[in-house]
């Protein structure tokens, strides 16, 4: 057989490309449970972490399902969807996408944690590369920031990646979202600068882009929950 | 299977005198990196040893059948599927890991060693000469980047595979973890160094100089 025909070339190829294609699909569905399984884990380890607690993957879990008491929807107007409660990954507050349009509402997750309740919003936004997230716990006064943690697809290691780092999260704890009755989300400014209309935080030398996505998702995330969080503050 | 000399060479090779990242200086995108700390260093070293091994062994079985002109893509295939499936498993069964090397698993296809031992090595030897060309090649490229992340972790943020080894009484005594190890500028320095010592130690492989 002739191997450098066209006709052996082109069947070589495309039976070469069916074949790994076959492969690869059996590797990716044969593993894909476990996937999902170590994904969701991984999101409750960020969940928790919003609430400052350090989780191993092998007790993110049971951590997750001990301080987190209900999640559920919560439509434009702050009110609660019925029929969306539920903690666990198949349920509608943890599977929404961060970010979704079309989704029926916005996720929260709702966790008593030293005798208070406190409330995780889920964040999503853009940093200079790609895609950044975060979650926000606030206090059932709708306005104290109890804790934060972000996360980012590929900002720039050193740099705008420090976001995901524990330092920066917790700078958020104590903030006020509200002042003067007016929902003011937080300020993320250049270390060293302040804002007098807002609480603010130092954001990353060197990563000013993603500091001020952190900025940006803050105010847009945060305003999608305005209603919601009056809510909490009138209360 | 006993190794005679011809086939010792293939394994041992590329662990010294032959080293792809000390004398061939490839694979240095990755190796600056992946190595700021040890453990995803010896995960990137253990998948690109299999990765090339079996990618080699895979090639050297086609090599018969392989038509001329298409052998480059014929290769970037057989790489990029054995790359993908050892993204899959890491993503199953060492997600934090996978998270740590994020984009660099996948640009193994592009590891100039991967492409280099396929065209060099496989096209033209039968499949153990080429298993161990790939598992060598592996290996050399991996304990540079083995060595590279022990020092990097070491003294950047005194921890080895994310456990504390740099007591807290250096530290209450003004001992400080060196930032500049996290970055990639120190991970060049310290390949620099491992290849200053490797020459001085193989005087056969010094240029001359006029």
């Amino acid at each position: 057989m002739n191997r450098e025909s066209n006709r052996y070339t082109i069947i070589y190829a495309a039976v070469m490309v069916i074949l790994v294609a076959l492969g690869l699909s059996f590797t990716h569905q044969a593993l894909l449970d476990k996937q999902i399984a170590n994904e969701n884990i991984d999101k409750m380890q960020q969940l928790l972490r919003s609430l400052n607690i350090e989780a191993e993957a092998d007790e993110a879990e049971a951590r997750y399902s001990e301080l987190v008491t209900n999640a559920y929807l919560v439509s434009d107007e702050g009110n609660k969807i019925e029929g969306t409660e539920g903690t666990t990954p198949e349920d509608p507050a943890f599977s929404t996408e961060l970010g979704d349009q079309s989704a029926q509402g916005l996720p929260v997750y709702e966790v008593s944690i030293e005798g208070k309740t406190v409330y995780i919003l889920p964040m999503s936004g853009s940093g200079l590369w790609g895609a950044i997230w975060g979650y926000l716990a606030v206090e059932d006064d709708g306005s104290t920031i109890y804790g934060a943690d972000f996360g980012h697809a590929g900002e720039t290691p050193g740099l705008g990646a420090e976001i995901a780092e524990r330092y920066f999260g917790l700078q958020f704890e104590g903030k006020e979202l509200y002042k003067d009755g007016e929902l003011r989300s937080i300020a993320v400014v250049k270390p060293g600068q302040t804002d007098t209309r807002r609480d603010y935080v130092d954001g990353i030398s060197g990563g000013t882009i993603t500091s001020q996505g952190v900025d940006k998702m803050l105010l847009s995330s945060v305003g999608e929950y305005e209603n919601f969080l009056m809510k909490l503050n009138r209360n | 299977m006993a190794l005679n000399s011809k086939t010792k060479a293939v394994l041992l090779g590329p662990l010294n005198k032959n080293n792809p990242v000390l004398v061939q200086v490839l694979g240095i995108c990755s190796a600056l990196a992946v190595t700021s700390k040890l453990e995803p260093s010896i995960v990137m070293a253990i998948s690109v040893t299999l990765v090339v091994a079996f990618a080699n062994v895979i090639i050297s079985l086609l090599r018969k059948t392989i038509p001329n002109r298409i052998r480059i893509i014929v290769q970037l295939v057989v790489a990029a599927a054995l790359v993908t499936i050892v993204s899959e498993v890491l993503k199953a069964f060492a997600y934090d890991v996978n998270k740590q090397l994020s984009v660099f698993v996948g640009l193994i296809v592009t590891n100039c060693i991967l492409m280099g031992r396929l065209e060099a090595f496989a096209l033209g030897n039968g499949p153990w000469p080429s298993f161990l060309d790939g598992i060598g090649n592996g290996l050399g490229y991996g304990w540079i980047l083995v060595v590279t992340g022990f020092f990097r972790e070491l003294l950047g943020s005194g921890e080895l595979m994310g456990y504390k080894v740099i007591p807290q009484s250096f530290y209450d005594a003004g001992y400080e973890d060196n930032g500049l190890m996290m970055l990639a500028p120190m991970a060049i320095l310290i390949v620099a160094c491992i290849i200053w010592v490797h020459r001085s130690r193989n005087k056969d492989l010094q240029e001359e100089t006029n």
